[in-house]
């Protein structure tokens, strides 16, 4: 079995008019085993900022932990939030760093830029971003995501209309993939 | 197999290991403390390899010490259950323990709580918790039997039910147990569950 399909994951982010939503599924698993049906996979790193983290539990608790240290520290000497674009190059540096011993995770990251200009990004375990301009997905169930995202996903959707699609591409998708699901974290900014 | 579960009921949470110390096919001896008393109201339980288990959970044990020494307050059960995956984590890339953590604590204020860690540091506050084996049939029967602010009383009564259907449905069941609680007035050995007694010492 993979090291990325270790623990189970589900993470998807769109783009809607002047908003995003990203959303997670909600089990840890180990392998078969499920553990907890509450786990958090999505973490506000400022007001306008969220970053999902799927792959391996540990890692995304470490690599959340270093991203926050870093946003913090880039608030005391800049004195404003990164903005998204920034951040995502922050988060592509440190999993370069560890190119020959990497991080096993895959990043969403979803945030509002300048004059609120919705940005989504997502990269794969070493760094390598992949922009989009509708949606993003990881995790072990990223291809029904993919499919059902393709399927159900219209341009400058009302925060609204962007919640009831993003939650059923989501609820739909995981009940695809064992690895993944009990239910879904949905933030809508 | 080594079996750890540990659930949260009202005001109190409670940590059972099983005590054998098993080396390949021989089994040293079955009563094995397994559930360390970090301090006055902290219990860890750990399951894993049992070298990395005595060392990392007594190097935890001493950390959460020095603390107290040093701050004059001690760790919340948060704290100490950060600081444990903290140290599992910093260790997975270069010299990674085997353990896995069953933490309970009771905090003033906040009351009881539970957590679970992984021996590649995964953390996660829980209501029940299991490793090993043991796990598969535990946590089954924690699921069917277990609700929000269970009596001792009754948390005791599901104990005794997991430790059942562990002895009965494991193949290499460990034969006697160590029942830990904490609540408010701090951690402490419950009970033993002993089916095999070891022979007495000459003195």
């Amino acid at each position: 079995m993979s090291i990325f399909e270790y623990n189970g994951s589900a993470l998807v982010a769109m783009v809607g008019k002047n908003c995003f939503a990203i959303a997670s599924d909600r089990r840890l698993g180990v392998q078969l085993q499920t553990v907890a049906t509450d786990f958090q996979r999505i973490f506000k790193i400022h007001d306008k900022l969220f970053v999902g983290l799927s792959g391996l539990a540990t890692d995304a608790q470490t690599l959340y932990q270093r991203l926050v240290f870093r946003h913090k520290l880039y608030q005391l000497r800049e004195e404003r939030d990164m903005k998204p674009e920034t951040f995502a190059s922050l988060v592509s540096a440190i999993l370069y760093e560890k190119r020959f011993g990497p991080y096993f995770c895959q990043p969403v990251i979803a945030g509002l830029g300048d004059e609120d200009k919705p940005f989504i990004c997502t990269m794969d375990s070493i760094g390598a971003k992949e922009l989009a301009k509708d949606f993003v997905v990881a995790g072990t169930a990223s291809e029904s995501l993919y499919g059902a995202c393709e399927s159900m996903f219209k341009p400058d959707m009302e925060p609204e209309e962007l919640f009831e699609t993003i939650s059923q591409a989501l609820l739909s998708s995981v009940d695809r993939d064992c690895l993944s699901g009990w239910g879904g974290h949905v933030y809508v900014v | 197999m080594e079996c750890v579960f540990g659930m949260v009921g009202k005001e109190f949470a409670v940590v059972v290991a099983d005590s054998s110390a098993v080396h390949s096919i021989l089994v040293h001896k079955s009563n094995e403390d397994k559930i360390m008393l970090l301090d006055s109201h902290k219990l860890m339980g750990a399951s894993g390899e049992p070298g990395d288990r005595a060392q990392f959970t007594e190097y935890v044990q001493k950390n959460v010490a020095l603390y107290h020494f040093r701050n004059g307050i001690p760790l919340t059960t948060a704290a100490a259950a950060n600081f444990t995956r903290g140290e599992l984590a910093t260790a997975l890339r270069k010299n990674p323990y085997s353990v896995n953590i069953v933490l309970a604590g009771y905090d003033k204020g906040i009351g009881p709580s539970l957590y679970y860690i992984d021996y590649i540091a995964t953390l996660h506050k829980v209501d029940k918790a299991a490793f090993g084996y043991g796990s598969y049939f535990s946590l089954a029967m924690m699921d069917r039997h277990y609700h929000k602010d269970m009596s001792v009383e009754e948390a005791i009564e599901l104990v005794d039910k997991c430790i059942i259907e562990i002895r009965s449905r494991l193949v290499v069941a460990p034969p006697n147990f160590v029942i830990k609680i904490v609540d408010k007035d701090g951690a402490r050995e419950y009970a033993w569950r002993e089916s095999v007694k070891d022979a007495p010492s000459v003195a």
